[in-house]
């Protein structure tokens, strides 16, 4: 099967000319339709650059980006993103910040005027899924940190894109509203099926979320270690098996450090 | 509304209260000559006397001052908007404007006289000419001040620089530019008095200087506290649809204690 991304051979450099900093070196990572991967990685090993890479935010250096088939030159319609911090826009109310992507991403923006109320129940929806639906008219500010970011998960998906990119997105939040969300995010997965890239240095939440796990040399940086995860959801954070996988990515990137 | 709240309203009436009341009395007991400084007695007494003529003269001012500010805005918010979008811009004509803007508007004046003769033309000019620099300048720093996360948002979702303007820009710099509305107003009244001083025969600064030849200071204090009134009520309009725009980005008392 042709992967669904193929990142071939890919260089990055931040600056230019030689005081630059190679922030990848020949990374190489293929994803099938459908599947949910993570990198992970010591911090400072380029998994963000990465997905700015595949999101078309910036340009490589060297080798190039595909997906579904199509060179990566700048953003794509099928792509959903959601960072580390909600970035929420305060003037918009809860439902008015996950309906943004339809107004902006065709086919959607040219009949959202007409379509408003389809829209709208669409985003109440999904806000429902993720557990908001008594704050569509709340302010961003109005909510606590998680909530934000299950806002953004939401906007992140509205228009059902193909692939969905995830930097960090529960690096801020406590432990238990982690937790909780990787379950949201999970039951999202198995409802839309889209491919997702999650970059993390959370292990535990890589494991617990993704179908293979792949880690990242220390800078500048490579795909150097791929796991499979072939445990059933919802899957045990504490069962044996588990445990054993996180250990082994643990000491896997401990060795990377060391290098 | 708590005792607190009353008292935060009528606050503001009874520091005025409080201020005429010493005013009133250092008149009173340092015997100051009505020409140097009347007391508010007899500046409202003049108030009264001359109200016809006040109220005819502020109307003008008034209209001067509205239309030279909403120039200023329009002009304002797209010399903003262009400063924030385009770095040329930004780089050539920014320079130029803060040299401008150092140029004090009274000198520019007689130069208006010149060309348009006296009267509305160069208080409207004048007008719009103290007041757009504060307006461009905010508008413009709303812009260049957006989060770079925000920009990612909207750019990952492929939205054109059009867009991003729509949805991000001008939203953003909504604080910032009802807060120089703010002060631009009352820079505006500033500007249309300035220029009917110098050049006019009509206008509450006209009204003034005349009342000054005939050393009626009293009338020229009067003069002063319609100008006030009006620049206080001008403000408040600002502050009124400034709070309905904005009120996201005032969330809290500040440091208020």
């Amino acid at each position: 099967m042709r992967p669904f991304v193929d990142i071939s051979k890919v260089s990055l450099t931040y600056g230019g000319g030689p005081g630059g900093t190679l922030a990848l070196d020949d990374a190489t990572l293929r994803i099938g339709k459908g599947e949910f991967v993570a990198v992970v990685g010591p911090s400072g090993c380029g998994k963000s650059t990465l997905l700015k890479l595949v999101s078309g935010l910036h340009p490589a250096t060297r080798g190039g980006v595909l997906v579904a088939d199509r060179e990566v030159d700048g953003p794509l319609s099928i792509v959903g993103m959601a960072f580390q911090n909600p970035i929420m826009l305060p003037w918009r109310s809860t439902l008015e910040n996950v309906l943004l992507p339809l107004e902006i991403v065709e086919p959607h923006a040219s009949r959202f005027r007409s379509h408003q109320a389809e829209y709208r129940e669409k985003a109440l929806d999904i806000l429902s899924v993720v557990g908001l639906d008594d704050f569509p008219d709340h302010y961003p500010w109005q909510l606590s940190g998680g909530m934000q970011q299950r806002t953004s998960l939401c906007r992140a998906l509205i228009h059902e894109p193909e692939l969905l990119l995830l930097d960090e997105p529960f690096g801020a939040l406590d432990a238990f509203t982690r937790e909780e969300l990787w379950v949201v995010l999970e039951n999202l997965w198995l409802k839309q099926r889209f491919t997702a890239i999650l970059v993390t240095h959370d292990l535990t939440e890589a494991v617990y979320l993704a179908d293979t796990v792949h880690v990242c040399s220390k800078r500048p940086g490579r795909i150097i270690a791929s796991t499979a995860v072939n445990l059933p959801r919802p899957r045990d954070i504490y069962g044996s098996e588990f445990v054993s996988i996180v250990r082994s990515l643990k000491d896997n990137i401990i060795e990377v450090r060391a290098a | 509304m708590t005792g607190n709240g009353r008292l935060e309203t009528a606050l503001p009436w009874l520091f005025v209260i409080g201020f005429l009341l010493v005013w009133q009395l250092a008149c009173l007991v340092f015997h100051i000559p009505a020409f140097v400084l009347p007391s508010p007695t007899l500046i409202a007494a003049a108030l009264q006397k001359q109200i016809g003529p006040i109220m005819e003269n502020s109307w003008v001012t008034l209209l001067r001052t509205l239309v030279g500010f909403a120039i200023a805005v329009v002009l304002g918010v797209l010399l903003g908007l262009a400063i924030g979008m385009f770095r040329f811009i930004y780089r050539g004509l920014y320079p130029v404007l803060v040299g401008f803007n150092s140029i004090p508007k009274v000198a520019v004046v007689p130069v208006f006289v010149i060309w348009f003769g006296i009267g509305t033309i160069p208080a409207v000019l004048t007008a719009f000419l103290v007041s757009f620099f504060p307006i461009a300048v905010n508008v413009a720093t709303g812009l260049a001040t957006i989060e770079p996360e925000l920009l990612d948002v909207m750019r990952v979702l492929g939205a054109k620089r059009r867009t991003i303007l729509m949805k991000i820009g001008l939203p953003r710099s909504m604080p910032y530019f009802f807060a120089s509305l703010k002060v631009a107003i009352t820079l505006a009244f500033v500007g249309t008095i300035v220029s009917e001083t110098v050049a006019s025969n009509s206008g509450i600064g006209y009204l003034m200087m005349a009342a000054t030849a005939n050393f009626d200071t009293p009338l020229v204090f009067a003069g002063l506290i319609v100008i006030a009134v009006m620049g206080i009520a001008m403000y408040a309009l600002c502050a009124a649809i400034e709070h309905r725009m904005t009120f996201w980005a005032k969330r809290g008392e500040g440091l208020m204690a």
